[in-house]
């Protein structure tokens, strides 16, 4: 028993294939039991959740933030209409969106690993509205402003005649979202992203150390990019269809909600998000219909709901849902604090949950602090 | 060859709200080195103020004075509310700060007025000049937006290079503590700051409205491109921030107008990834080392 769970200990490879596998099983035993409307949500979060990850894995390891990652996932979507229009199967044109979407990030993230802060933030929103445009100016190719229709997936006959649709989509997303985490996981535990993390805790010592900071801020973006892609490919195939209204500045103002709330940088903080965005509008949507709201503020309120979390976790709380978990973890006693801080730990230190000494307002989700602040920010082992 | 002049002409008309959203997102950086997002919405929640106030009876002046009084204390209430205690914080903290502000103030604007836009009038007449028989695509009412843009950007040179008061504000955001030592109000300079930007964004508000129309949602292309034009300018400098503005307000005239309206944000981008990569603080801004 002890040698097996060392062995699990020590191959970060193992212990991500059992992460994987007991999440999967957890998930399928869930779908089983659920409504075709909860599987349908269960799908819906787990392409939220790809695209969470993808933000995550950027903020928390290089310490970018996008605000483009709404138009990335319209480029997944759009390559998965166009290539199941032409005839492809599922998962091929899976593969081939988060393919488009790695080779389209290249250059945007190219573009963007010269820049900080509010250029970043700035040239990541111009793209997220500028990108969008472009099915009205080809409708041809792209269906203008209707866009692209999608046939639903078929389950496989083996599955029986009656295995309802939702659920086989459900089945689709969260294949699609174990892989990410599979991915992200061993990735976050290799030289990768220890290098990532080494440029994101302070360029100058990593350029140093023959680091080359705009190549590794390039990476990050691209393998961002490439889950955002996934995540908007699984978008189209669960709701089969795609079109420019589907990817407004919301989305990825709503985007950047969930991961903040979640708390930058763990893959946990993804789920939380995840569950956050898909969760939200139902509940408002009862609150408005129990409370017999109109329907211009029961439409608005999910939208001012993401506001407020923005605005009020980074006047308060800087750390997000994940961040909460762990404080009281650290709280709870160092016992439990360890067992949960250990492998999780390692990613998730980004989200400086830790306020150094001084100003403990200043907490940041920021990853590169501010350079007087970086010196003292406790550099993880 | 009478396109080229319309798209020249009605180029500098947009580039003069351009420049204006430029300006007041210049003020804030210089202020409080904060790019504040939420500018689009707020000049979008003032030019519904002004619809509203218009839709109820009261005169287009009347509206227009409304919504500049009430850019001014939105820009205010903002800075003391919420941006107060994120000014020495991760410029990161700030960029996601602005950017709820801007969602909840879209939202707020969905829930009272609907996510339907709507007309708003034009100061002037909207019928082009005639010029010897041809009629040219420049109007009664772009002169006045030229005029007002012009009329706002001397009043701000004015403000801060001659008077003490700018002296003061431009004390406070350069040297706070030096400043705060000479006795300048620092704080209430940066409120000021933001007060004065938020005012001038809600004008350039009011201008582009009849044209794009009142929703929660039609300013964000000149947030964008605002924002464009401002890191052309160097985000530091008005002046850079009003030639910003003519600029991409003619280029992209010249784009909408040879390639289709569709892809003014893309090429707003473009200009801007362009930019960046040759000067990656802008044209206009002395060059500044990242500091260690």
């Amino acid at each position: 028993m002890t040698a097996a769970r060392d062995v699990i200990r020590a191959s970060t490879l193992l212990r991500s294939v059992v992460l994987v596998l007991v999440v999967g099983l957890v998930l399928l035993v869930l779908s089983d039991q659920m409504s075709a409307y909860r599987d349908l949500q269960l799908a819906t979060g787990a392409y939220y959740f790809c695209v969470l990850a993808g933000l995550t894995v950027l903020a928390g390891s290089s310490g970018q933030i996008s605000l483009g990652h709404g138009a990335l996932m319209a480029v997944g979507a759009y390559t998965v209409g166009k290539l199941a229009n032409a005839g492809w199967a599922l998962v091929p044109e899976l593969a081939a969106a988060a393919a488009v979407t790695l080779i389209i990030g290249i250059p945007v993230g190219l573009a963007c690993s010269r820049l900080r802060g509010p250029y970043l933030a700035g040239a990541t929103l111009a793209f997220a509205v500028g990108l969008p445009a472009l099915a009205d100016r080809f409708p041809t190719a792209f269906g203008g402003e209707n866009g692209l229709t999608i046939n639903p997936p078929t389950p496989p006959a083996s599955l029986g005649v009656n295995f309802p649709l939702e659920r086989w989509q459900a089945w689709i997303a969260c294949i699609g979202a174990l892989v990410v985490v599979f991915v992200f996981y061993n990735l976050g535990r290799s030289g990768v992203g220890r290098a990532l993390r080494a440029v994101r805790d302070d360029e100058i010592a990593a350029s140093l150390a023959g680091l080359r900071v705009g190549r590794w801020h390039t990476l990050a973006f691209t393998l961002s990019a490439a889950a955002a892609g996934l995540g908007g490919g699984l978008l189209a195939v669960v709701t089969g269809t795609v079109a420019p209204g589907a990817f407004p500045i919301q989305l990825s103002l709503t985007l950047l909600a969930g991961v903040v709330i979640g708390g930058l940088g763990s893959l946990m903080g993804a789920v939380w998000g995840a569950a956050l965005l898909v969760l939200l509008p139902n509940w408002t949507n009862d609150l408005a219909s129990s409370f017999s709201l109109s329907t211009n503020v029961a439409h608005n309120l999910p939208l001012a709901i993401y506001g407020l979390v923005l605005i009020g976790a980074m006047l308060a709380w800087p750390s997000g849902i994940q961040g909460g978990f762990r404080a009281i973890g650290r709280w709870a006693g160092p016992t439990i604090a360890s067992s949960f801080g250990r492998g999780r730990g390692k990613t998730t230190t980004v989200v400086a949950g830790e306020p150094s000494t001084e100003a403990p307002a200043a907490a940041s989700v920021a990853i590169p602090p501010a350079p007087e602040a970086g010196a003292k920010t406790p550099s993880e082992s | 060859m009478t396109k080229f002049i319309d798209l020249t002409l009605s180029g500098i008309s947009s580039g003069a709200i351009y420049a204006a959203v430029a300006l007041a997102l210049v003020l804030i950086w210089r202020s409080t080195r904060i790019v504040n997002f939420a500018q689009g919405a707020m000049l979008m929640f003032t030019t519904f103020i002004a619809s509203a106030v218009i839709d109820s009876g009261g005169s287009y002046v009347l509206g227009f004075a409304v919504a500049l009084a009430s850019g001014f204390v939105l820009g205010a209430i903002v800075e003391r509310v919420v941006i107060r205690p994120v000014e020495n914080a991760p410029p990161l903290n700030a960029v996601i700060l602005t950017l709820g502000l801007y969602t909840l103030i879209v939202a707020i604007a969905g829930m009272i007025w609907g996510n339907t836009p709507r007309s708003f009038p034009a100061a002037f007449s909207l019928r082009g000049y005639t010029v010897g028989g041809t009629t040219f695509l420049f109007t009664p009412n772009d002169t006045f937006i030229v005029l007002v843009v012009i009329v706002v950007a001397a009043a701000l040179a004015f403000l801060f290079r001659a008077t003490s008061l700018g002296l003061r504000m431009r004390g406070a955001a350069f040297a706070p503590e030096v400043a705060r030592l000479l006795g300048v109000r620092v704080g209430r300079m940066l409120t000021l700051g933001w007060a004065l930007a938020a005012l001038v964004g809600s004008l350039a508000g009011l201008l582009v409205a009849p044209s794009v129309f009142v929703g929660p949602n039609n300013f964000d292309p000149i947030l964008i491109i605002g924002f464009v034009a401002a890191v052309l300018g160097g985000l530091d400098s008005p002046p850079g921030a009003v030639i910003g503005g003519l600029v991409l307000g003619l280029a992209l005239s010249y784009v909408s107008g040879y390639e289709g309206s569709a892809l003014v944000p893309l090429a707003a981008l473009v200009i801007l990834i362009i930019v960046l990569m040759i000067r990656p603080t802008g044209l206009f801004a002395a060059t500044r080392e990242r500091r260690v």
